[in-house]
């Protein structure tokens, strides 16, 4: 089947569908590529690197009638004319809101894929198209933050002043989110961050922010992976926390969507014109009517003072690094969508990702698809099932009791005191060198380090040959039956000395610095 | 000779195998310990010889130039991947010749004793016997099953640990019929023949993967049966030097068992990794697989390189290949690092003496605990033939077989490069989750040939 990727026409677009690595990995799964001519210009991929890479160089028209069409965004009105029937669409799509698009697809039978509708499952990270889109989101936040910031980030003191180090207050930890932490932490900034799902907490911990606490509880785990909206009560006691901390933080940035519905408003008029002057806020909701009262999307907006950038194209800011995830993106979609690698693209809708992301097949519309329940359940006792298990081997071995274990040495001790009151003396003094022994043992063995056990045992085993001892003291008895044993019990003895000691000194040889 | 110059010599000797086991803390005093062995061995050999006076003293020499050169060209010819199995053999040559000597010291000795003394000397060479039994037989089996002569899986006889229990209970009962009737021969070689039975069945029913414990655990049955047979010969030089061995083996076993988070109990009792439901149906998601090319690539461009061998790089003889690629790696001012989990390969420091052979300098060389903390900083793991050692199920599901299992965090790195010839299970038979994870890629094809490969490609 042969790949089309037509050049993005949306204003402000500087992304393409693909990069000429993930050509490369196409063509192994038995694809054609055909890149329309100039359509990596804007992130940096030219057409002789894509022509190197084994992709053929082709028109609009031609690139948008392939059996496959790969792109960005949606497609407009003219380009789903020019799309073949029955063949196939890989591109965001935004289905919920886009009810009019999926009807002319339809229509046209066009079966399509949303990259927007990847489940959030294990297997299908690697498709994960808005995952790595909002890494790069977070990243770039923190870039337009400093940009428009008039200080540095990171705290210095020099021989001109002490430089204090800016506070960045991150909302919500979903990827772009933990993104932003990530870079604003390694530019210096003091980093805090603040989401409704407390099992985060741990990841914002370990990308080194401290981790705001509410002193408010709510489940707040939605079952498929994403932050669902909250009660009042606890909104209220959020945006008290939110402007306690304006007042305090040098930037914002806020991430906080809830998928197909208007971004809640956690940042007011009140709260900004609190901040002090040269502030700024990043409302990476945007998009979604922004998580700013006064955020205008696609803008960058001054309110007394206060920057407040509402920029929606920040992910085709960096269009290299963009185009060259989402492109691996869809080359992995293609992968799991090629299972025989005969270049034949196959619905399998027995799989739930390709399921989920299928939004038409066949010319009926399968959107919204069935629900699939990904994220795993909180975990309410962590301590009770990690207790269980090895708990039920260490029975066996300790039986908990330590009334039981004194009746034991008890028990051992009087034995003992019988059978020294019994025994020969003899027998009590070869007794005493052997438990000395014993315990001299222990010692020297717990300090040979790892790496030399293996001689350790070679050299044990080789010293374990003085059992040779018992049958040169055995031999010339007089009897053939116990002189044949001992000889033989001689030979194999020298064996294991001869052997043993060689080989250990063999091994210790080639350990060297 | 003397009494006394023999005793002397006797306790020469103990200090010489203790100094041996001290010099063996240490690389830089390893060599000077062996000598230390040798030269105690050698005393004892001598002093026994000369105070002995025998008449047999050419079949003693005979036997023991056979004996000597067999054990040399043994040690001589042994691949050190084979390590694992020489050890094997050779207890089992401990444990026969302790059987062959408790036989001969109730043949021979059991004439002049009276009352208690005898009775006690009929315990030690019963408990000699037993001992020596058990070690023979098990040795055996653990050596085919290393060697591959039979199936290394974990033999599932129904009801076996009633029938070791029975098997235990019956030796028992046969010892106090042996004491009660002054030395019978019959419950003698009965027992011999369980013990025979129980020391096979008792190392069948223990799973390849386990077999690190079950090598350490003979080498201590070993060095009891010779600290037995010093009691029932009065000889405390034996006795020392048994306890010596036994208490080693003993801590060796410990340890690997600690590495495992498994009681000594239960690995003994029988199989890891036997009665794990795999559960096939779990979605792990896609594993990523990448070219020697790739994996060279991100080597040169990485500062800081972990390479995390395992019992694979020991199949594939690729550990020579993996110090060219060391070498490469540090003439570019990679910062290249082994790590050494305790239960990799199939004995103790197994991995260690792969590395040296193929000298690769010690220090490099760190064990878990020293090395786990810095996977977070390190650009590139490589992991080369190791699987249930760096699982991450064993600390993140409760549920998991291998559950509370120390590994290496190999998944903390920025980067993991597995190599593995597919995508089958370990030893434990428990998926790795390391295999999907977002950072990890996975180069397929025999270990040897993919480390040629990319020092093909750093050249």
């Amino acid at each position: 089947m042969r790949i089309g990727v037509p050049k993005e026409t949306l204003a402000g677009e500087n992304r393409v569908a693909v990069s000429p690595k993930s050509v490369e990995a196409i063509a192994k799964l038995g694809y054609q590529v055909c890149v329309e001519a100039g359509a990596g210009d804007k992130a940096s991929f030219n057409d002789a690197a894509y022509r190197q890479a084994g992709a053929e160089i082709t028109d609009r028209e031609q690139a948008l009638a392939c059996d496959v069409v790969l792109k960005v965004n949606a497609p407009q009105a003219d380009e789903v004319a020019l799309l073949t029937p029955q063949s196939y669409l890989i591109s965001f799509i935004a289905p919920a809101q886009q009810q009019d698009l999926l009807q002319s697809l339809a229509e046209r039978e066009i079966n399509t894929l949303a990259m927007d509708m990847v489940p959030r499952m294990t297997r299908s990270q690697s498709l994960d198209a808005l995952s790595s889109m909002a890494n790069i989101a977070g990243y770039r936040a923190v870039v337009e933050a400093t940009n428009e910031f008039g200080r540095f980030l990171t705290g210095q003191i020099t021989a001109a002043g002490n430089i204090e180090p800016a506070k960045v207050l991150i909302i919500g930890a979903g990827v772009a989110g933990l993104a932003a932490i990530g870079t604003a932490g390694s530019l210096g900034a003091i980093v805090r961050a603040f989401d409704t799902r407390e099992e985060v907490k741990e990841q914002i911990v370990s990308m080194g922010a401290e981790f705001l606490e509410l002193d408010f509880e709510e489940d707040s785990d939605s079952a498929d992976g994403y932050a669902k909206e909250m009660s009042a009560a606890f909104i209220e006691a959020e945006m008290a926390l939110f402007a306690e901390q304006a007042k305090d933080v040098d930037i914002i940035i806020t991430t906080a969507m809830i998928p197909g519905k208007k971004a809640p408003t956690l940042i007011t008029k009140d709260m900004v014109e609190s901040m002090k002057p040269g502030s700024v806020i990043v409302d990476l909701a945007a998009p979604g009517g922004g998580n700013c009262e006064l955020t205008k999307p696609g803008e960058l907006t001054l309110h007394q003072q206060v920057k407040i950038i509402g920029y929606t194209d920040l992910v085709s800011r960096l269009p290299n690094q963009s185009s060259q995830l989402y492109a691996n993106n869809l080359a992995n979609l293609l992968k799991l969508l090629t299972p025989e690698k005969d270049g034949h693209l196959q619905l399998d809708f027995e799989d739930s990702v390709v399921r989920h992301m299928t939004v038409i097949k066949e010319g009926e519309i399968t959107f919204p698809p069935p629900a699939i329940k990904v994220s795993a359940a909180p975990k309410v006792k962590p301590a009770v099932v990690k207790g269980d298990a090895p708990a039920a081997e260490e029975s066996s071995e300790s039986n908990a009791h330590p009334a039981n274990k004194l009746l034991m040495l008890g028990f051992a001790v009087l034995i003992f005191l019988w059978i020294a009151d019994v025994a020969p003396p003899e027998f009590l003094s070869h007794f005493t060198v052997f438990v000395l022994s014993c315990v001299v043992g222990y010692h020297l063995v717990w300090n040979v380090t790892h790496a030399l056990h293996t001689p350790l045992m070679s050299v044990t085993n080789a010293i374990s040959g003085i059992i040779i001892l018992g049958a040169l003291l055995q031999i010339g008895s007089g009897s053939l039956l116990v002189d044949v044993l001992a000889g033989f019990a001689i030979l194999i003895a020298t064996v294991n000395i001869a052997g043993g000691f060689f080989v250990t000194q063999r091994m210790l040889k080639m350990f060297r610095k | 000779m003397s009494e006394g110059m023999i005793t002397a010599a006797y306790i020469l000797a103990a200090l010489c195998f203790i100094l041996s086991l001290a010099g063996l803390s240490k690389q830089e005093t390893a060599q000077s310990g062996n000598w230390f062995g040798i030269t105690g061995m050698t005393i004892a050999l001598i002093a026994t010889l000369a105070a002995a006076q025998t008449s047999a003293l050419w079949i003693i020499l005979a036997c023991m130039l056979v004996g000597a050169m067999i054990g040399l060209h043994l040690a001589k010819k042994v691949e050190m991947t084979q390590m694992p199995e020489l050890v094997a053999i050779l207890h089992s040559f401990v444990g026969l010749a302790a059987v062959l000597v408790g036989y001969n010291s109730f043949f021979d000795h059991t004439s002049g004793l009276r009352g208690a003394e005898l009775n006690i000397h009929l315990v030690e060479v019963f408990l000699g016997i037993f001992i020596g039994a058990v070690t023979f037989t098990g040795s055996i089996v653990a050596f085919a099953k290393l060697r591959g002569l039979v199936n290394s899986a974990a033999l599932m006889l129904p009801h076996r640990h009633k029938m070791n229990l029975i098997a235990g209970i019956i030796c028992f009962a046969l010892m106090i019929y042996f004491i009660v009737a002054k030395g019978a021969f019959g419950p003698l070689w009965l027992m011999t023949i369980i013990a025979l039975v129980f020391g096979w069945h008792l190392v069948a029913s223990i799973g390849g993967a386990d077999m690190p414990v079950v090598v350490s655990m003979l080498n201590s049955y070993s060095g009891w049966a010779a600290a037995a047979a010093g009691f029932m010969l009065g000889n405390d030089l034996l006795i020392i030097t048994g306890a010596l061995v036994g208490s080693s083996g003993a801590i060796l076993s410990y340890i690997m068992c600690k590495a495992m988070n498994r009681s000594f109990i239960s690995v003994i009792a029988g199989g890891f990794g036997t009665e794990v439901i795999v559960d096939g149906d779990t979605d792990y998601g896609d594993y990523i697989e990448t070219t020697a090319q790739a994996v060279a690539d991100s080597l040169s461009q990485a500062k800081s390189v972990i390479i995390t061998p395992g019992y694979g790089m020991a199949v594939a003889q690729a550990q020579y290949p993996v110090f060219e690629m060391t070498q490469a790696l540090k003439a570019k001012g990679v910062n290249v690092r082994f790590a050494i989990h305790p239960v990799a390969g199939r004995l103790p420091g197994h991995m260690n003496v792969l590395l040296a052979e193929a000298k690769v300098p010690y220090d490099i060389v760190l064990g878990m605990d020293e090395i786990n903390d810095d996977f977070s900083k390190t650009d590139v793991v490589l992991v080369i033939g190791a699987n249930d050692t760096v699982n991450p199920a064993a600390s993140e599901d409760p549920n998991s077989p291998i559950a509370g299992m120390p590994v290496l965090k190999v998944w903390n790195a920025r980067q993991v490069i597995v190599f593995k010839r597919s995508m089958n299970t370990g030893y434990a038979g428990v998926q790795n989750p390391l295999f999907f994870k977002e950072n990890t890629q996975m180069l397929f094809g025999d270990a040897k040939a993919s480390v040629d490969a990319i020092n093909h490609a750093l050249s």
